[in-house]
């Protein structure tokens, strides 16, 4: 398999390199990600108990609790959160902690939504390159 | 699209107004931009969630803005804290989790707020906003009880965003905020519902966590309800569907202020998508909440979201005159306001007599309080239900309000399941 050129919205600008961690279910960081760890700890998400540190985790949006921007500010703080994430649509709760990261820490991630049809694309395991709107996918 | 802000943001974009309002201003400017604002209004109230302690960075958060002179400018409620402030030393919590949480509580405080310590602001008169009024709320059932029960209007604000929010009294003009956004989007439909389970406590947190299931993060209409919900159903059934789903508004046909009628309710548009709410599928539902593998029991909790007043009322005569079983825990968890009115009521007694425990500013789920000995609990909460696996690591059993009476006096786990079986 080639490798796939997408194009996204860079809802916060930046570039990041990984291996995909994909999943079709939202997730709650608050009771979903281990800040300390990285771990995703839903016990009823597909993706529980893989590490998502370092990882581009590819999700359509976040669920629930107000407290996932919080979780996610800690895990960048700790250096424990995904290297950047793809969305379905602009994810304002992923987007203010990238934001808080950035005023505070001069340490925000990228975040990068694309079409329904383009996520169907990725898959776990892919080598994902995350330049703005530009996402390069090498599938596994 | 640009954004277009007034002198007043301007001025504190500058830092005119010091600079924490330069920073919450820089941070809701930055916000706006991203999810694509053309202005900002004017909110006349906040909730803050960011008051939970998580970890270092919230603190330091919090922290700065305290430390630069922060001031809220509009009437702010604080939400639960990581800490039962003056009783946390009757729990399994780390001292140094107390210190570090007590100065998360008083970084907030330091800013003119208003220290509720209440996951449900709305049920005391003075935080609870009003019809149509703007406002930005952080913590998810909250939210979702203020746009759907009151029709007052936030968007679905995550922490820190909410501080920022209260500190300029603006935010994006975005979401909820606008009228036309607010349309129901998905049907619905009750089937042949009976009218005793409708008419059950036990019914509206699991209705509420189908509900979150498949609207996701669209706004649901539920229609053909023959009951007219009591507030804490309503405050059950939104905390559950924004446990499992997004849900930030729901409309509740004949119920709910923005739903007097169907057509109402949509806007006169046509929903997206229409779904069928089938018994069957409650059951299911209802099956996702517990996660155990027996009927042993460690503890029941009650109050999440926090215990209404009405709710100490319900509880009081079903502990009346008995005693909970000595290896089983039982507690309360709600707000300093609720717990004195209880308190004048005469509600505390017969929790006191049963062998219950009371917490209050914080919740099981933001606090270390429990000791590693109990891992199996029970609860009349769909969103303590949902989090607790993940969040605690504990199993957890769902059940009625009777249920979990019962199960506390038997010492393990009782549910009647007469009403979900037909």
């Amino acid at each position: 398999m080639g490798k796939l050129i997408l194009s996204g919205k860079p809802f916060i600008a930046g570039s990041a390199k990984g291996i995909a961690l994909v999943s079709r279910e939202p997730l709650s960081f608050w009771g979903g990600y281990d800040w300390k760890t990285g771990e995703i700890i839903d016990r009823r998400h597909p993706l529980s108990g893989q590490i998502a540190k370092g990882r581009i985790l590819a999700i359509p949006f976040t669920r629930g609790s107000s407290t996932t921007t919080a979780v996610l500010l800690e895990s960048i703080r700790a250096g424990t959160a995904p290297s950047g994430i793809i969305t379905t649509a602009t994810d304002f709760f992923f987007a203010l902690a990238s934001v808080v990261a950035d005023e505070m820490y001069s340490k925000p991630i990228p975040l990068v939504a694309v079409s329904d049809s383009d996520f169907a694309l990725l898959k776990t395991g892919d080598e994902v390159e995350i330049d703005n709107d530009r996402l390069v996918v090498v599938p596994t | 699209m640009t954004l277009a802000l007034n002198d007043h943001d301007r001025a504190m974009l500058r830092g005119d107004h010091g600079p924490a309002a330069k920073i919450a201003m820089t941070i809701i400017v930055r916000m706006a931009e991203v999810s694509g604002a053309e202005e900002l209004l004017d909110i006349t109230g906040a909730h803050i969630d960011s008051t939970v302690y998580i970890g270092d960075a919230g603190l330091e958060f919090a922290e700065r803005l305290a430390s630069l002179g922060a001031k809220v400018a509009v009437p702010t409620s604080l939400n639960v804290s990581g800490l039962d402030e003056h009783h946390w030393q009757e729990w399994a919590v780390p001292p140094e989790w107390a210190r570090q949480a007590q100065r998360q509580m008083e970084a907030y405080r330091s800013m003119g707020t208003t220290p509720t310590w209440t996951c449900a602001p709305y049920q005391t008169e003075a935080s609870r906003p009003k019809f149509r009024q703007q406002i930005a709320w952080g913590e998810s059932n909250a939210i979702v009880f203020a746009n759907s029960v009151i029709g007052a209007r936030t968007e679905r604000y995550p922490d820190l965003f909410d501080i920022c929010c209260a500190i300029t009294a603006r935010a994006p003009a975005i979401g909820l905020h606008l009228t036309e956004n607010r349309a129901g989007e998905v049907l619905l439909q009750m089937k042949d519902i009976p009218l005793a389970l409708q008419q059950s406590d036990d019914f509206y947190p699991v209705l509420g966590h189908f509900v979150g299931k498949i609207a996701r993060d669209r706004i649901p209409v539920i229609h053909g309800l023959a009951v007219s919900p009591a507030e804490d159903q309503l405050k059950a059934l939104g905390a559950a569907s924004a446990s499992s789903g997004g849900v930030a508004l729901f409309h509740v046909v004949g119920v709910t202020p923005e739903a007097p009628t169907l057509e109402a309710a949509f806007q006169n548009k046509s929903p997206h998508e229409t779904i069928d709410v089938t018994m069957e599928l409650l059951r299911n539902a209802r099956a996702e909440l517990t996660h155990t593998d027996s009927d042993e029991l460690d503890m029941v909790v009650l109050g999440s979201p926090h215990f209404s007043l009405a709710e100490f009322k319900r509880l009081a005569p079903l502990i009346a005159g008995k005693q909970k079983h000595p290896n089983v825990k039982f507690l309360v968890t709600s707000s300093r306001a609720m717990t004195q009115l209880a308190k004048q009521a005469g509600y505390l007694d017969s929790l006191q007599s049963f062998g219950a425990q009371l917490t209050v500013d914080t919740c099981i789920l933001t606090t270390p309080m429990l000791p590693p000995e109990i891992k199996r609990l029970m609860t009349n909460s769909a969103k303590f239900a949902y989090y607790t696996p993940g969040l605690l690591g504990r199993k957890i059993a769902f059940g009625s309000l009777k249920d979990c009476v019962e199960s506390a006096v038997e010492g393990k786990i009782i549910r009647d399941d007469s009403l979900w079986a037909s």
